[in-house]
């Protein structure tokens, strides 16, 4: 069964770059659990498709440049702009991230051309290739280093701001690093996972964690195991199913999530 | 019972000129001056919106301020970078939050990075620290679990595990009992005469600042008096702000 799964060279390069995508977020992920920041990267999610139109409109020839750039410019605007507000911020997301994607599928459907970007919306971890996983080594290995170097204050930032900054750390460098990297991450994947799934993926192994683990090194650990597990499983699951493979990974994520949600109130009660 | 780190010396002092804080084009502080002495408790009182958090806010650097706020070594008169131990009104944690005392210490006072290993060196560092608030058993503790006199006293921990000069609470004894609140000024006490350290305290319970303040600062958007309890509590300021209105 297996030998067959690999004869194909595309399959080898997909388990490669499920290995690299699934551990890359669970990482961002515990983090964006922590910090609440889940509608953030849903709406970055969905910026992918204003910065590709942005791109065709400006001539840009490679529209993933265009649609990176433009996720870097609209995640520091929406962390400069929250934090200027007193108003709730899931709300000025919302209103910055429903303009931002009507704005792009406009662009992208004027004159009945959007089917060639409808790929976008489920996408296709099967189109990968060798330089492609070659970008995300890199990508994941910038994570690394940054996770090692930043991760306690982005994590006090997020306890308290205020403490935070009394402990002499530079909060909103810290931050816009970390909405810039999210960024970056979410909009070079959205090919292969797809704007609808992509803030399942980040989300669901970091949800899942966070109901069985009492401190960080747990909440990584399983987050870390819940990823790789679902992706290479959905992965399996879809190629015997035929059955695309984002969505199947998801389903394998969600279903861990309920598993996890009933044995954290079985630890609780 | 405690553990002393520096010797009090009484030499020390923090002085705030001229500080002045507005948000566009609404004032909330101005021409604020203050006198800070190691070794003593100054507790602000004021209603609310006179401007205390935000105050707290300047000294820490989290709002934009014009004036200045000057450390001085009084023995030699050099300035000095001032450290402050801040102990925030609450903290940003929800139910189950995968966050451990040593994880919130770790974050907060290291660069280990907490979430790859635990260090056995750090860890004991900690527990030594958390045992001068006799909290040393809670460091593996979930922080969300903690009752509100035990994250008192882990957050006054990490206050004062860096040693600064200038301790900072506010409003701290929200959602605690009386007991719980009569062991904080204890330990409060214990801190200033043993650590060399400056108070600054926000407190809206009055009884308590009566009868524990060494300085009392009656704020609203300036310093409107300043002195011992008793001289501010009598004072027709006081009046104006506390009595007035009941």
């Amino acid at each position: 069964m297996l030998s067959e799964f690999f004869q194909y060279d595309f399959m080898k390069n997909v388990v490669l770059a499920i290995l690299i995508i699934t551990p890359l977020f669970a990482l961002l992920g515990t983090m964006i659990v922590t910090r609440k920041m889940a509608f953030f990267s849903d709406a970055l999610g969905h910026s992918a498709l204003t910065g590709i139109a942005v791109g065709l409109v400006c001539g840009v020839e490679d529209t993933d440049i265009s649609m990176i750039l433009f996720a870097i410019v609209f995640a520091l605007l929406l962390n400069y702009i929250s934090g200027k507000m007193a108003s709730s911020t899931d709300t000025i997301i919302s209103v910055f991230a429903s303009c931002s994607t009507a704005i792009g599928l406009s662009i992208l459907s004027k004159g009945g051309n959007f089917s060639k970007y409808s790929s976008l919306l489920v996408g296709d971890i099967l189109s990968i290739t060798t330089k492609e996983i070659l970008y995300l080594v890199v990508i994941f290995a910038v994570t690394l280093v940054f996770w090692i170097f930043a991760y306690n204050f982005m994590e006090a930032a997020g306890i308290s701001r205020t403490l935070a900054k009394s402990k002499g750390i530079p909060v909103t460098v810290i931050e816009n690093i970390f909405a810039v990297l999210v960024a970056c991450i979410v909009t070079l994947s959205i090919k292969w996972v797809g704007i609808l799934l992509i803030n399942a993926l980040l989300i669901l192994p970091a949800a899942a964690a966070k109901n069985i683990s009492v401190n960080v090194r747990d909440y990584h650990l399983f987050a870390l195991i819940f990823s790789v597990f679902s992706g290479l499983v959905g992965l399996f699951v879809s190629y015997f199913t035929n059955v695309a493979t984002g969505p199947m990974i998801v389903i394998v994520a969600s279903a861990i999530y309920f598993v996890t949600f009933l044995l954290g109130r079985k630890m609780e009660g | 019972m405690l553990r002393k780190i520096i010797n009090p010396c009484g030499l020390h002092c923090i002085k705030v000129k001229d500080l002045g804080v507005a948000f566009g084009d609404q004032v909330v502080l101005e021409h604020v001056n203050l006198h800070i002495h190691c070794g003593s408790l100054n507790v602000i009182i004021g209603k609310n919106g006179a401007g205390k958090s935000t105050f707290v806010r300047a000294l820490l650097g989290d709002v934009n301020h014009t004036g200045t706020i000057e450390f001085k070594d009084r023995e030699n008169g050099k300035i000095q970078k001032l450290k402050i131990g801040y102990v925030p009104q609450k903290l940003n944690l929800e139910k189950n939050t995968p966050v451990s005392v040593y994880d919130l210490m770790a974050s907060c006072c290291s660069k280990t990075p907490a979430f790859l290993y635990k260090s056995k060196k750090l860890e004991a560092k900690f527990k030594e620290t958390l045992d001068v608030f006799e909290a040393g058993d809670l460091i593996d503790k979930q922080v969300c679990n903690l009752s509100g006199g035990q994250l008192q006293r882990v957050l006054l921990a990490m206050a004062i595990y860096d040693e600064p000069n200038l301790l900072l609470l506010d409003e701290p004894v929200s959602g605690i009992d009386q007991i719980g609140m009569d062991l904080f000024y204890d330990i409060i006490d214990d801190l200033k005469k043993n650590y060399d350290l400056s108070v600054i305290l926000i407190s809206h319970d009055l009884d308590m600042v009566k009868e524990r303040a060494d300085k009392v600062i009656l704020l609203d958007k300036t310093v409107l008096k300043e002195g011992n309890p008793k001289e501010v509590f009598e004072s027709k300021e006081f009046e104006e702000v506390f009595l007035k209105v009941r």
